[in-house]
Formats: structure tokens, C-alpha cells, sequence
């Protein structure tokens, strides 16, 4: 009996699981080698961002090889690295997340099992199960966009990251428009899934495709005019200088500006949830009527990657969302707001430095939490809301949140009219609007080396003019 | 904001090579276009090279007009042709095939238009890139949105302040040009929507 047993797994469990391991090790190497040439377009920006570690490594690198280089190529590195961590492990703890969520609005447990308590390991047996699958390509599909769609999700998600700031200064690339190029980049996760949906060659994948293009050509209009209203307080498109702007308590918030970015706020989390396709909007996959809609034909890792784009993407739109409208990285309560950013500022003497770190941990953890409370909403909505009709998607976008958004676009650039003629001031809170920008400016600047801070400050009349007619007051 | 990013990435020594990747993956994939059977597979070839062009952008610092390359054409005008594809397509995979007449033709009228691309470029004697020394730069590289602002608005603080007497009118009559270009194609695309609904209506 069991000579029988070991025979068996001598002649089959054996072989079966020595080329299931090399079929996974294929896989995974086969999917390190079609990621490189995609990630080649990440690591290219990247290169922008590496100087700033790079100047940091300098010492370092300097003993072991003098030259550019190897700083250029180990900051690199060291930002594509943290970089995939955070983009790999949080649709991990997401799911996990939506499994628990949906349990408990569904009135059971979700999963107990793995790893012990609250079946926190569950995502990390997906993925193993996931790996292990099969790679299926159906004969009616065009193979080379079948299987290069999902990499045109992941890499898109994943390159939304390096413009994302995930604390005071702590972004990858820290681009003067990185708010534009957070679009552009999450518009392009679209492009993947209506590859899938065309190219696999099923009916169900291409009315997915088809509803997901329709879907995302009309939301992205009012996403991209509500992503504008806090712009328009702000005077800037960089990340860090809107984040950094909010500093001084709960009511510098972009949400608290004026009326207008209040409700754009709403509408904005809206039409993000719809542009990562989650419930009530998700009809590119709509598992009861499409069976699995843009993904019905894809199984094993491919199958994952269109997951791993989507909870990337939604955690990517929530950090926005809080860097717009809720702060960012500051918590809000003014005296620890002040004592954060005197931290910050005073690293580089002796001691401090470590002090300004911990206080950029901080910021992490708050920006974090702010954004993983806004991912938390969208799966509570998904569990709650049923799904519309796509006809009822359309109208929702075109009719209600395009003519909205546009209103909203217009009354916040009146605002700060309004205040000046009614109230001679430009915000309503004691501390203005300027002030706060021309500190953010001003650090940023006093960041860079020294001759930079003896610039001639323009001086020209018109230049002058422009900048004192602006709402917020001067900026230089 | 940490510190300065003084030299373009296009110098660092990393930059000359992945300059090559990009620019070798816009010309194969460009080629590739044309290569194509299937219209998706062409829009699947465009997205690759198009990319890589905004990844050139980006390696030459100009941020804003790679992100613009991303949104308009990968994000916007691609999609919007597949679409139509699928909105149009008879069949599953709708196949254009090119009589050998016009393979001639038109790989004659690329190699005219290379020649001339060629001499065109021959003919100019291009300056060395000049070294930004430390202290050129008041903002980091590849941060030109607030110049491009104000010179869009209609100031160009980088010229008036080299002669302070003469102001620069900027960019202002083409941005507004182009918004009024806009505003005129978006009508018509709405008089064209509501002519189509009536015909069909009645």
C-alpha cells in the first residue's frame, strides 16, 4: 500500500510537480523578460527623478566609482524597487480587503483560513494558485494582442506611481505637471482592456471591450475638469507643491476652499470609481449578463495582472484624490502640521536629519490611510450599489456629470473674484491662499544650490502685473 | 522638492543609450504599422511607437508635451479608433491587404520623403548643446509648465528679462486661435450628432 503510494508519486506527482515548478519558473521568467522592454518606458523617466538620490549618493558611489553613472543607474534602482513593492503589495492587501468587506456585508466571514487570523495570507495563496494556472490562449484570438494586453494595464498602473507623491518630497519623479502626466498615464490602462476585449475573439469580450471604450471616453472629460477645480486654487500642477499647500490645519484642504471644490470632490471620487470601472460602474465586466466581459477568456497570470492594474489604479486615484482635496501627507491638526514641516525644514543639521525622516514616515502613513479610506469606500460601494445599465452609465456621465463638473470648472474661478469684491480678501480662512504657495516655492527653491537663490526676481512690469493679478497674491 | 536637478537626463551617461532603445523602438514600431494586416494590430504598433516618442520627450525634459503626446493621441485618438473599428468591423478581424501597385507606390513616396528628411537634416549645422551650468536653472529640469503658462497668458519672462524694456507678446493669439479652432470643431461635431439623430428619427 505504501510502496503502492510512493510509486505513484514516484512516476506521476513527482514529474507533475517538477515540471509545474519549471512551467512556473518559465512563466515568471518569461514574464520578467515582456515586462523589461515595458518597464524600459518607466525606468526612462525614472532617470529624471534618479538625480535627486543621485546627488544623495554621491558620497557613496563616489569611492567605489567616480562618475554619474552608477549613482544614475543605483537611484534608478532604488526607485523602480520601492516602487514595484508598493505597487505589487497594495492590490494585495485590496483584495484580501474586498474578500473581508464583501463577507461582511454579505452578512459571512470571507476568508478565515490562510495564515491565521482574518485569513490575512489569502492574497499570497491567489497568487501562488494563480501563477500555477495554465497560460490559455484561445485559438479564435489574435495572439499577439491577446497576450500583451494585460501587460498594457499592469505597466500603466504601475508608471501612475512614479508621479504620485507619497510624502513631502518622496515621489519618484517630481514633474512640474505631474498632475497631467497621472492622467495621461491612467488613460492609457484603457487602451489594455479594450485590446483584450477586442482580441480574444469571444462575443462577451467585446461587448466588454466595447462598453469599457465607450465608458472611458466620457468620464475621463469630467475627471480631468474636476481634477481642475483644486488646480485653480492651487496656481500649480505639481503634486508636491498642492500637497505642500494644504499644510496649517483641516481648513487649508482644496475640499474646504470654496463651495464649488466641496461638491467636486464628490463628483470627482465618482467619476474616478467609474474610471477604474468598480461597481455601480462596472460594466466592462458585469460577470451576471458578460460572463467576465474584457477578462472572460484570460486565466493564470494574465488574469491576475488585469486584477493587479485595477486595485493599483483605484489606490492611484484615491492618492490623488487626497492629495487634491484632502491634504495629502498633512494631518490636518495645525500645531502637529507645524511641528512636521519645522522638522523637515531643519533636517540637515546634525541630528535633525533623522528627524525630518521620521516626520516624512509620517506623511507617508497619513497620505497612505487617506487613500486606503478612499479605496475602502469605493469596495463598501461596490458591495452595496447594484450595477446600472450602460445606456444609465452613459447618461449619468453625459447629462448630470459633464454639465456639473463645467459648472463647478466656472464657479471656481469666480470665487476668488467674488471674495475680492465682496470681501477684500482671497480666502476665507485667516491664513491666505499666497502666503502658504509662496512658502512651498520658496523651500522648493531653497532645496536647490546656491546660486539658485540669487535669480534676479523679475522686475518687469507686465510680469509683475500678471503675478499680482493673481487671486492668491504674488507668487515670487 | 529635494535637490536640484542639474543636468538633463539626456547627458546623464545613461541617456544617450536609453535614447537609442526609445528612438530604435519608434522607427521598428512605426515600420510595424505599416507591416500590419489587421487595423488593431496597426493601432497596437502606433501605441508602442507613439510611446516611445513621448518617452523621447521625456528623456529631452519636455515633460508637458510628452504627457501630451500620452493623453491626446495614445490615450485619446487611438482609442477612439479602435473603437470605431469594433463599432464598424464586419467581420472579427477586418484585414486590409495592399495590391503589390501600391506597396511601389507607397515605399517610393516614403523613400522620396526620406531622402528629403535626410538633406533636410544634413543641410542644417546644428549647435553643440550648451552645458547648463549650476545656477542656470531656477527650477528643476524638465519643470517648464510655469514659463509655458505665463507665455501662453502672454508674458515671456525669460525673454523680457534678458532686455528689460521690450515685452514679448508670447503665445497668446495661437492659444487663443486654438480654442476658438476647438470651439468651432466642437459645434460642428454637434450639428453633425443631432443632423444624423433627426434623419433617422424621421
Amino acid at each position: 500500500m505504501l510502496s503502492g503510494v510512493a510509486k505513484w508519486a514516484f512516476w506521476n506527482a513527482g514529474p507533475r510537480f517538477f515540471f509545474m515548478a519549471l512551467r512556473s519558473a518559465m512563466r515568471v521568467l518569461q514574464t520578467v523578460t515582456c515586462l523589461a522592454p515595458c518597464f524600459g518606458m518607466g525606468q526612462s523617466v525614472m532617470m529624471l527623478a534618479a538625480q535627486s538620490i543621485a546627488d544623495f549618493l554621491a558620497g557613496i558611489t563616489e569611492a567605489i566609482a567616480p562618475g554619474k553613472g552608477l549613482q544614475y543607474v543605483l537611484a534608478a534602482v532604488i526607485h523602480a524597487v520601492l516602487l514595484v513593492h508598493a505597487f505589487a503589495l497594495s492590490p494585495a492587501v485590496f483584495i484580501w480587503l474586498e474578500r473581508k468587506v464583501a463577507g461582511r456585508i454579505q452578512d459571512r466571514l470571507g476568508p478565515t483560513r490562510v495564515g491565521g487570523l482574518f485569513g490575512w495570507l489569502q492574497s499570497l495563496a491567489d497568487g501562488i494558485k494563480l501563477v500555477q494556472k495554465e497560460d490559455l490562449c484561445p485559438p479564435a484570438a489574435d495572439s499577439l494582442l491577446f497576450r500583451s494586453a494585460p501587460y498594457f494595464v499592469c505597466v500603466a498602473s504601475f508608471a501612475a506611481f512614479m508621479v504620485l507623491p507619497f510624502s513631502h518630497g518622496w515621489v519618484a519623479v517630481a514633474a512640474d505637471c505631474g498632475l497631467f502626466i497621472i492622467l495621461a498615464i491612467l488613460s492609457l490602462e484603457v487602451f489594455g482592456i479594450i485590446m483584450a476585449g477586442y482580441s480574444s475573439g469571444s462575443k462577451w469580450s467585446l461587448f466588454g471591450g466595447m462598453r469599457e471604450a465607450a465608458q472611458m471616453v466620457s468620464y475621463e472629460i469630467p475627471l480631468a475638469i474636476c481634477a481642475l477645480v483644486p488646480v485653480i486654487a492651487a496656481g500649480s500642477l505639481n503634486l508636491g507643491e498642492i500637497g505642500g499647500m494644504q499644510r496649517g490645519g483641516v481648513q487649508n484642504w482644496f475640499i474646504l476652499h470654496d463651495p464649488f471644490s466641496f461638491i467636486a470632490f464628490f463628483v470627482y471620487f465618482v467619476v474616478a470609481t467609474a474610471s477604474c470601472k468598480r461597481a455601480p460602474f462596472d460594466l466592462a465586466e458585469a460577470e451576471s449578463e458578460l460572463v467576465g466581459g474584457f477578462h472572460t477568456e484570460y486565466s493564470g497570470i494574465r488574469w491576475s495582472f488585469f486584477f493587479m492594474g485595477e486595485y493599483a489604479s483605484m489606490f492611484a486615484v484615491c492618492g490623488i484624490a487626497s492629495i487634491l482635496f484632502l491634504g495629502g501627507w498633512n494631518t490636518g491638526i495645525p500645531p502637529l502640521d507645524d511641528a512636521l514641516y519645522t522638522a523637515r525644514n531643519a533636517s540637515g543639521s546634525d541630528g535633525s536629519a533623522i528627524v525630518g525622516y521620521l516626520a516624512n514616515v509620517l506623511g507617508l502613513l497619513v497620505f497612505v490611510s487617506k487613500a486606503f479610506v478612499g479605496v475602502f469606500v469605493q469596495i463598501w460601494l461596490r458591495w452595496t450599489l447594484p450595477r446600472l445599465r450602460i445606456d444609465q452609465v452613459m447618461t449619468t456621465c453625459l447629462k448630470y456629470l459633464v454639465p456639473i463638473s463645467c459648472f463647478l470648472f466656472l464657479g471656481a474661478t469666480l470665487w476668488p473674484l467674488l471674495l475680492a469684491t465682496a470681501a477684500q480678501r482671497s480666502t476665507w480662512t485667516p491664513q491666505p491662499l499666497g502666503a502658504r504657495a509662496a512658502a512651498e516655492l520658496r523651500e522648493s527653491t531653497a532645496a536647490t544650490s546656491a546660486p539658485v537663490a540669487e535669480m534676479p526676481v523679475p522686475a518687469v512690469p507686465a510680469v509683475q502685473a500678471q503675478l499680482d493679478a493673481r487671486p492668491e497674491g504674488a507668487i515670487q | 522638492m529635494s535637490n536640484a536637478l542639474l543636468i538633463s537626463a539626456a547627458s546623464a551617461p545613461g541617456g544617450n543609450l536609453l535614447f537609442f532603445v526609445f528612438a530604435l523602438a519608434a522607427c521598428l514600431c512605426a515600420v510595424a504599422v505599416v507591416a500590419a494586416q489587421t487595423v488593431v494590430r496597426m493601432a497596437f504598433w502606433l501605441v508602442l511607437s507613439l510611446g516611445s516618442t513621448a518617452a523621447l520627450f521625456f528623456l529631452a525634459d519636455a515633460d508637458f508635451v510628452g504627457a501630451a503626446q500620452l493623453l491626446i493621441y495614445v490615450g485619446g485618438t487611438l482609442v477612439l479608433l479602435v473603437f470605431g473599428v469594433m463599432l464598424t468591423a464586419s467581420g472579427p478581424y477586418l484585414k486590409i491587404s495592399t495590391s503589390p501597385g501600391e506597396i511601389v507606390l507607397g515605399s517610393a513616396v516614403a523613400l522620396l520623403f526620406l531622402f528629403v528628411v535626410i538633406a533636410s537634416i544634413s543641410g542644417v549645422n546644428w549647435p553643440a548643446p550648451a552645458v547648463a551650468d549650476a545656477g542656470d536653472l531656477q527650477t528643476t529640469a524638465g519643470n517648464t509648465l510655469r514659463p509655458l503658462g505665463l507665455s501662453f497668458l502672454g508674458t515671456r519672462p525669460d525673454l523680457d528679462l534678458a532686455d528689460g524694456d521690450q515685452l514679448s507678446p508670447g503665445y497668446l493669439l495661437p492659444f487663443e486661435i486654438v480654442s476658438v479652432h476647438l470651439l468651432v470643431v466642437l459645434i460642428g461635431a454637434a450639428y453633425l450628432a443631432r443632423a444624423k439623430r433627426r434623419a433617422t428619427g424621421t
